[in-house]
Parts: structure tokens; C-alpha cells; sequence
């Protein structure tokens, strides 16, 4: 069973949402996704000030194996990539609620996040699967 | 029913996330399959291979039932322990497999044929058997292990005595010998040296675990795709199957046309293809860019469309490469294009070889 910390909210599709401090939302794919991927090489990333809405395709997380589409789970203005992953891809596999974040969203509506599931839901979501 | 091989519990003890492979059970990494592909080119890693099938042929008509079955010429082995890589058609020139065939007599050949196609080879081999005294044996007691890299040979020689060692010691490609209980052969699939090593079932495990002391890496069916495809080396069911000719496949180096009265199966077929010269060829596409060549994406040449037979991100260079079916007119050095994602993106055409003992060949 993978990790699947308490603080984070969850879409069914496997992004993670951490609420931060200064009201931005920082995003990434969960341990479980990537261990579903496999190794990473390429992580293809929004840009600064993209405006994104609740499920548009936003980046690509493409592994040896597939290239799998990443949803945005809430809207709003994209303020930061994570830049390492231009040249370590694999932060994703190794640290994937940490260093392997993707992007992080100024939040069109807070209120948004409450139809993102908890950690108990995703984990139930994921066992159906 | 799944299938497990005799070191399915070696693999769970090694951490291997184990998927199915056409009925087996197989380890597909034991953590990074990244990480084991660098092992296996930059030192020494090994491969369960105990799935794939060795069937010996022997008999008085083992040697002309074989010059029948398969395009290479098993005529052309005559020192005891050498190996040919060929293909066995169906009557309309199609592969119906891929596969080793070891020499020890005219008398006594060793195949190897792949698990996926067990079923079928053993089928079609005992229909064309018929009027030939030979006996057809598969030998599921062996398990197979593939250590591979430059290192690879010096890590299985320190498990061997200095006799043994000996009878090891600068055996050329394509050889086999029998140690003892082991049979080890200068084969693979990986473009690195190493063996690839039959040994009873009751000693693999032994065997595995002190290859494990002596430093090889456990290495999943992830990496053996990405290592062989950078090596070049076709996949069964990707990159041919019945429905295509060994010529359209970068195996007309596995025919052998001389001499012209070896009446092979498929020999008609592939006389008027090549005479004709409109088959498809495969080649070699790199994509220096982003973005990964995977199966079955379009290619588009001024020649017409072709097709990626298998692509992956390959871990030596850092980009993706792949092989592809194109037309014929198609050279070396043209750049075409690959629909990938809704988009056409430019790769440049290579032979069908990216990396050979861990270097970049094209």
C-alpha cells in the first residue's frame, strides 16, 4: 500500500493538492500514480500565468512505459513550476508528495478544494481500481 | 493459471514488482528499471529468462529437418556449441517465430524459442516433423538466467573453478558450452557481453543467489525491452509476426539463400519478395526532442506512411529512439515524421542499432 498523507486533498485521477500557507495550491501526481507510471523521463509543465480550469490537461507526465495526461484539480493562475524536473524527471518517483511537485496555482475559489477527496477517499478510490 | 519460474520467490525476495507476461509471472524491475538498464551497460546485470522455451531436435533427420524449417542454414554449424539466430516462416513467408538454434551433432540441435509463441512453435514444429525420424523434447527442468554487461563475464567467472573457467575463457559469439550442470553460452540481448546460462532447475536458485553475492543486479523485463531495443535487436509480436516478412524485419541476414535447392519453408514467398523488392524495410528513428516513440505511431515520409514497431526513452542517450516499418525508398539520414499526441514531430532515420557495448553507434 503506498503512502498517502492525511493533510492532502486528492482527485480520482491522481493529482494531489497541498494548500499552502500563503493561499496557493501546490500540485503533484501521487505515489501511487507514479508507481503506476514507472520510471519518469520527461515532465512537460504549464507555464508562469497559464489560467487553467478543473480538469483541463495541463502537463504530461510521460515514463518509459506511457505518457500519461495531468489534470488541473482546481482552477486558477499557474505562479510556479518546479523547474528541477527539467533535468531530474525521476523526483517524481523518488519524492512524489515532496521535491517532485509540479505546479503550483493562485486559486480562482478556495471553495473548490472541498470537492477534492481526503486521504481516505482516494485510498478507497485507488483500491477500485 | 499463472505460470511461475523456479526464481519467482528470488524476485519477491529482491523487491521485483511482478507483472503478467503471457502467462508467467515475471519481475518487470525490482525498483528502477532505469537504474538496472545503466547496470547492465555500465557492469554486470541478470535476467530471469526461465519462461522462454528450450526444445531440442534430435534424431537421424534432425539436420535436414532443420535446413527445412528455418531460413538460416543449420548446415553452416559444424563445430560442436555453435549457435545461428534465424527465423521459422509459415508457408506464406510469415514469422512464426524467432529463435536460437545450438549445434552439438548433426544429430543434436538445442532450440530456443520464445514463451509467448510456445504454444504455436511446438504445434507447427510437430506438424512439419512428420515423415522426419526426429523427436522433438521440451526441456522444462532448466531455468535460464541472461548475465549480461562488461562486466558480466569476470562476476560468473569468479563462481567457476579454474578448470571450468578455462572451458569459458575467450569463447567466441554465438557459443555455447556445457560446464558441468551448466550451459553457457556468449549470447544475449542486451548489445553487451555476457552469457546467457541453462542450468537445472533444481541449482537456479543456488545459482541466482550467488550471482546476487557476486555483485549482478537483478534486472526486470522493463529494462531487458529498453536495453534490447537500443541494441537493435527485434521483439517477437512488435516488431514482427506471421503477418510479416523476415525481409520487412531486418532478417534477411538470417536467410540463407545459398545453397539454391535447400527447399526451406517460405523460400518461394521470399524469392518473389525480394525479386520484386517492394518490401517494407526496418529502420531506426531517433527523436533528439522531448517526447517519447512509442508502438504503433504513424510515420510520415514522402514515400508514403510507415510504422513504429517498438519505442521507448532509451537511458544511454537520453532520448527516445525507435524501430519502424517504412517504405523501402526510405535512407539512412532523411528526416521524417511521427504523429505523436496530435502532433508531427521530426525524427532522423539510423540503421536499426543505437548502442553496442554501451556506446552510441549511429
Amino acid at each position: 500500500m503506498s503512502n498517502i498523507p492525511s493533510e492532502l486533498k486528492y482527485a480520482t485521477s491522481h493529482e494531489w493538492v497541498r494548500l499552502e500557507s500563503d493561499g496557493t495550491a501546490t500540485i503533484g501526481i501521487t505515489e501511487h500514480a507514479q508507481g503506476l507510471l514507472g520510471d519518469m523521463v520527461f515532465v512537460e509543465l504549464p507555464d508562469v500565468d497559464d489560467s487553467v480550469s478543473v480538469g483541463d490537461d495541463v502537463a504530461v507526465a510521460e515514463s518509459v512505459k506511457a505518457a500519461s495526461d495531468i489534470y488541473a484539480p482546481v482552477s486558477g493562475t499557474v505562479v510556479e513550476i518546479n523547474e528541477e524536473l527539467e533535468d531530474t524527471p525521476e523526483l517524481v518517483n523518488s519524492d512524489a508528495f515532496g521535491g517532485g511537485w509540479l505546479f503550483k496555482v493562485k486559486l480562482d475559489d478556495a471553495s473548490e478544494l472541498e470537492n477534492l477527496l481526503d486521504a481516505a477517499g482516494y485510498a478507497s478510490s485507488i483500491d477500485e481500481d | 493459471m499463472t505460470n511461475k519460474t523456479v526464481l519467482h520467490a528470488k524476485h519477491l525476495a529482491s523487491g521485483a514488482k511482478m507483472v503478467d507476461f503471457y502467462g508467467w509471472e515475471m519481475p518487470i524491475n525490482y525498483g528502477s528499471q532505469i537504474e538496472e538498464h545503466h547496470a547492465v551497460r555500465t557492469d554486470a546485470g541478470m535476467f530471469d529468462v526461465s519462461h522462454m522455451t528450450i526444445v531440442d531436435v534430435q534424431g537421424t533427420d534432425a539436420k535436414v529437418f532443420l535446413r527445412r524449417l528455418v531460413i538460416n542454414d543449420v548446415a553452416k554449424l559444424t563445430v560442436p556449441g555453435k549457435a545461428l539466430y534465424t527465423g521459422m516462416l509459415n508457408e506464406a513467408g510469415g514469422v512464426i517465430d524467432d529463435l536460437i538454434i545450438y549445434f552439438f551433432s548433426d544429430t543434436n540441435y538445442r532450440l530456443v524459442v520464445n514463451s509467448a509463441t510456445r504454444e504455436k512453435d511446438l504445434a507447427w514444429m510437430t506438424k512439419q516433423a512428420a515423415g522426419f525420424d526426429i523427436t522433438i523434447t521440451e526441456r522444462p527442468e532448466y531455468g535460464m538466467i541472461a548475465v549480461q554487461g562488461p562486466e558480466a563475464i569476470a562476476k560468473v567467472g569468479t563462481l567457476l573453478s579454474a578448470e571450468e573457467r578455462a572451458a569459458v575463457e575467450g569463447m567466441k559469439p554465438f557459443f555455447g558450452v556445457q560446464i558441468g550442470d551448466l550451459f553457457i553460452a556468449t549470447t544475449g540481448y542486451t548489445g553487451e557481453n555476457g552469457y546467457e546460462i541453462i542450468v537445472p532447475e533444481t541449482a537456479a536458485e543456488d545459482f541466482w543467489q550467488k550471482l546476487l553475492d557476486a555483485g549482478v543486479a537483478p534486472c526486470g523485463l522493463g529494462a531487458r525491452d529498453t536495453l534490447r531495443l537500443e541494441a537493435g535487436m527485434n521483439l517477437y509480436g512488435l516488431d514482427m509476426d506471421e503477418t510479416v516478412s523476415p525481409i520487412a524485419a531486418n532478417m534477411a541476414w538470417t536467410i540463407s539463400w545459398e545453397p539454391t535447392d535447400r527447399d526451406f519453408i517460405g523460400r518461394d514467398v521470399l524469392t518473389a519478395q525480394k525479386a520484386a523488392g517492394d518490401q517494407p524495410k526496418l529502420v531506426g528513428l531517433v527523436l533528439e526532442e522531448k517526447g517519447v516513440l512509442r508502438s504503433h505511431q504513424v510515420v510520415v515520409t514522402e514515400f508514403g506512411n510507415g510504422e513504429i514497431t517498438s519505442g521507448t526513452f532509451s537511458p544511454t542517450l537520453g532520448h527516445s529512439v525507435a524501430l519502424a516499418r517504412v517504405p523501402r525508398s526510405v535512407k539512412v539520414g532523411d528526416v521524417v515524421e511521427v504523429e505523436m499526441r496530435k502532433k508531427l514531430v521530426k525524427v532522423t532515420v539510423t540503421k536499426p542499432s543505437f548502442v553496442r557495448n554501451g556506446k552510441k553507434v549511429f
